[in-house]
């Protein structure tokens, strides 16, 4: 058993919401600056280079990206070999979440979801936890911005609907969304499980490297086929029409009922940010 | 890029053409989901406004806390559909831009041209850039509301898109 004390997941969770708030993922900027090479029409290679140069500004003035700093979405992998004390693991994320977002002048966009009173703190985070081998705690923190959580989407698809049917329900939720989220967007597609692990999934799949692919060779290949299909429909950078629509589509996988194929879809801005550590 | 200074004239206003690129300048006034709400209940209950928004343009964003030494935090645009239900009635009342990101109803783009006034669409998730163009922020109304509250802004080459014209010119139906 290894002893881990709250306030190093506090620290940590501090650390990284700042990493994640003020800066793209590496990939999402490669993904970008690839697109902004490909684009042809005026407005949508402008949309493209304004959110390239954007990354520097916030880069050289410390600034969040993108003013939506986001739900704190942390993904919390715990080894059961760990021992957490101190406070409670939850508490101990919150705090992170709320001295993160208090000193690095991030927005608080929590509020009540009927009378609307922000919380002023951008707490509660959303925590999921695993339970895993060893005796370390992974953590990935992903400020999940609303513009584009809007426009996600689950469907409960019956098993005769199979490969292609997913695909139709992804490409179908981009095209429902439109200019709205700030596309180019990148797809997180939960596939199986129950009605609510399927979202679940959907949300791991958006904390991948843009561009990765899953390992299995069927499930690689939905991504590859939603991705042309999603890039024929020429949403285009901010909806101003182009090549891109979307910069990536990452599925994750879990065994379902006989009886169904769930399959959700959650939409990620252009402004993917992740960040991951370790304890 | 054409530079426009805001408040905007009727004649800059028909001079504008879906598609082209702008670089804004001079003030605006945000507002967001819970302002557009308190704005029409103001309306309803037929209560004068703390502001005037007549010949303005409206901001839809929700800034970050400014940190110190700037006017404004990260400051980006946020989807304007979600002000679709209020903004017809605020064109009727003489609002005459709007800044916001992503396509618009019918009827807001109908309000649009029958009020001669104009959709401009800023770059979603280009925060740091808009906010670094904010010059001068001040708190206007709704203080409670936090970074949903009423702000007058300061703006100094602000590039946005013209997106709806007020001849209907569409540039998310090319």
């Amino acid at each position: 058993m290894r002893i881990i004390h709250s306030e190093e997941i506090e620290n940590t969770v501090y650390a990284l919401a700042k990493q994640a708030c003020l800066s793209l993922i590496p990939s999402c900027k490669a993904a970008l600056e690839r697109a902004a090479e490909r684009e042809t029409e005026e407005s949508a290679k402008f949309a493209l280079s304004a959110v390239l140069q954007n990354a520097e500004v916030a880069a050289k003035e410390n600034m969040a990206v993108c003013q939506d700093t986001g739900y704190a979405v942390i993904l919390a992998e715990i080894g059961q070999a760990a021992h957490i004390e101190g406070k409670l693991f939850g508490d101990a994320v919150n705090d992170g979440v709320r001295r993160a977002y208090e000193d690095f002048y991030f927005r608080k966009s929590i509020c009540d979801p009927l009378t609307r009173v922000n919380t002023a703190d951008n707490t509660p985070a959303a925590v999921h936890t695993e339970i895993v081998a060893g005796d370390k705690i992974s953590l990935t923190f992903l400020p999940k911005g609303f513009g584009s959580e809007n426009m996600s989407r689950v469907y409960m698809l019956t098993p005769a609907k199979g490969v292609s049917g997913v695909i139709d329900a992804i490409v179908e939720t981009v095209a429902l969304a439109g200019s709205k989220p700030c596309p180019p967007v990148y797809v997180g597609v939960g596939i199986g499980g129950t009605f609510d692990t399927c979202t679940f999934l959907a949300k791991k799949a958006l904390t991948r490297e843009v561009g990765s692919h899953n390992p299995r060779k069927d499930v690689a290949e939905i991504e590859q086929t939603a991705l042309e299909r999603i890039n024929a429909l020429g949403i285009g950078p901010q909806g101003f029409g182009g090549k891109t629509t979307a910069i990536g589509v990452s599925c994750e996988l879990a065994p379902t009922h006989i009886a169904g194929l769930p399959v959700a879809i959650n939409i990620q801005c252009h402004c993917v940010r992740c960040a991951k550590a370790i304890i | 890029m054409k530079k426009i200074r805001l408040p905007l004239t009727e004649e800059e206003i028909s001079g504008l053409k879906a598609g082209e690129g702008v670089l804004l300048s001079g003030t605006i006034l945000t507002g967001r989901d819970c302002a557009h709400k308190r704005i029409c209940e103001y309306l309803d209950r037929g209560e004068k406004l703390p502001f005037d928004f007549k010949g303005e343009t409206i901001y839809y964003a929700g800034p970050c806390p400014a940190p110190a030494g700037k006017a404004c935090g990260s400051c980006g645009p946020t989807t304007s559909a979600r002000m679709d239900a209020f903004a017809p009635r605020l064109l009727d009342l003489g609002l005459k831009g709007m800044i916001g990101k992503g396509e618009r109803s019918g009827e807001v783009e109908r309000s649009i041209v029958k009020n001669h006034a104009v959709y401009f669409a800023a770059i979603g998730g280009a925060g740091a850039l808009y906010g670094n163009a904010v010059k001068k922020s001040e708190l206007v109304a709704f203080e409670d509301l936090l970074s949903e509250a009423v702000y007058r802004f300061e703006i100094e080459d602000f590039p946005c898109v013209v997106a709806i014209d007020c001849n209907g010119g569409n540039i998310y139906k090319k």
